[in-house]
């Protein structure tokens, strides 16, 4: 139960951060230079991303758990790791915040210099931006989705927790008609990053062939854990940075 | 060609990003926890403190550049 619990919402909250970024690029073009082939972009990435699921679900399905975990594992490791170092640099000071009205107002202005360039009767510029842009964020959702989904044997939850992430960015876009910068999307990815690191390093674990003292409740000694030396590194990094600070850096 | 070591890169920087050693060292971690569990040893604790001196070494090298340079 309790990682049912921790894979929708981790699903959920990973998802949204990966969206929130998305949308903002397909605002910003499609604002700029119309919605008829920036949608049609979103739509053909939508159809790669369904592909990619469908045609990976099942295939993992066939691999033995213990293995998929430790591969797993392995992956959100070293996925989850990236996050969580960047994290841990933004709130430290190392590194610049991501703002999503700076990537908005960026977005648009790149949008506005792009010449016309008309094939297949779509501009091409807002296609290839909104496809690009969708897939790349998109891929993002998939790895975890299926990462999480296929560790514990729920997909079907996994992908339900990215589908109502989707659903509620979707609506607070439309709602909002610009980005969402209201969004605490650097506290989000903290979050993110903890719970990819945690859920590998659980699931590598037990891949590897560990049996958990606690079952499933570990995890959440584990998620623990990681906030503890997290919050550590941050204040230790804050203790020894000089007072310039380095430029901002995406994820 | 050029589109495998587009699609070669964007996979190194998806997974592997920034740091390579942090991959290396999860590499390293699982084999050790691996072994150990193998020969016997019930290792739980060897993933999350190798993961958490990965993580503060990463850091101590990112931070370092990061103040030599200013």
């Amino acid at each position: 139960m309790t990682s049912t619990i921790l894979i929708v919402g981790g699903a959920f909250l990973a998802s949204a951060v990966e969206m929130v970024e998305a949308l903002t690029i397909v605002l910003g073009v499609g604002i700029v230079r119309g919605w008829r082939s920036t949608l049609i972009g979103v739509a053909a990435a939508g159809v790669v991303l369904a592909v990619l699921v469908a045609a990976l679900g099942p295939a993992l399905g066939s691999i033995p758990i213990d293995t998929l975990r430790l591969v797993v594992g392995a992956l959100l490791l070293a996925f989850g790791l990236q996050w969580l170092r960047k994290a841990i640099l933004r709130s430290s000071g190392y590194l610049g915040l991501h703002d999503e009205e700076e990537a908005f107002r960026t977005e648009r202005m790149q949008a506005a210099a792009a010449g016309e360039d008309i094939r297949a009767g779509l501009d091409w510029y807002s296609f290839t931006v909104a496809f690009k842009g969708v897939l790349l964020e998109g891929l993002e959702v998939v790895f975890i989705v299926i990462a999480f989904g296929s560790a514990q044997g729920q997909l079907g939850l996994a992908a339900a927790g990215a589908a109502a992430a989707f659903v509620v960015v979707a609506v607070a876009g439309i709602l909002a008609r610009g980005p969402l910068s209201r969004v605490p999307e650097n506290t989000l990815k903290f979050a993110v990053g903890l719970l990819l690191t945690s859920f590998g390093c659980f699931w590598g674990a037990e891949g590897a062939g560990v049996d958990w003292p606690g079952d499933e409740l570990s995890l959440l000694a584990v998620i623990g854990f990681f906030v503890l030396v997290s919050l550590l590194l941050v204040r230790a990094l804050r203790r020894r940075r000089v007072p310039s600070v380095v430029a901002g850096a995406e994820t | 060609m050029r589109y495998l070591r587009a699609f070669g890169r964007f996979w190194w920087s998806f997974i592997v990003g920034d740091d390579w050693r942090v991959a290396a060292g999860v590499a390293v971690a699982l084999g050790l926890t691996a072994l150990l569990t193998y020969e016997g040893v019930d290792a739980w604790w060897l993933l999350p403190v190798g993961i958490a001196l990965l993580l503060a070494d990463s850091l101590r090298r990112a931070t370092r550049n990061a103040n030599a340079s200013s």
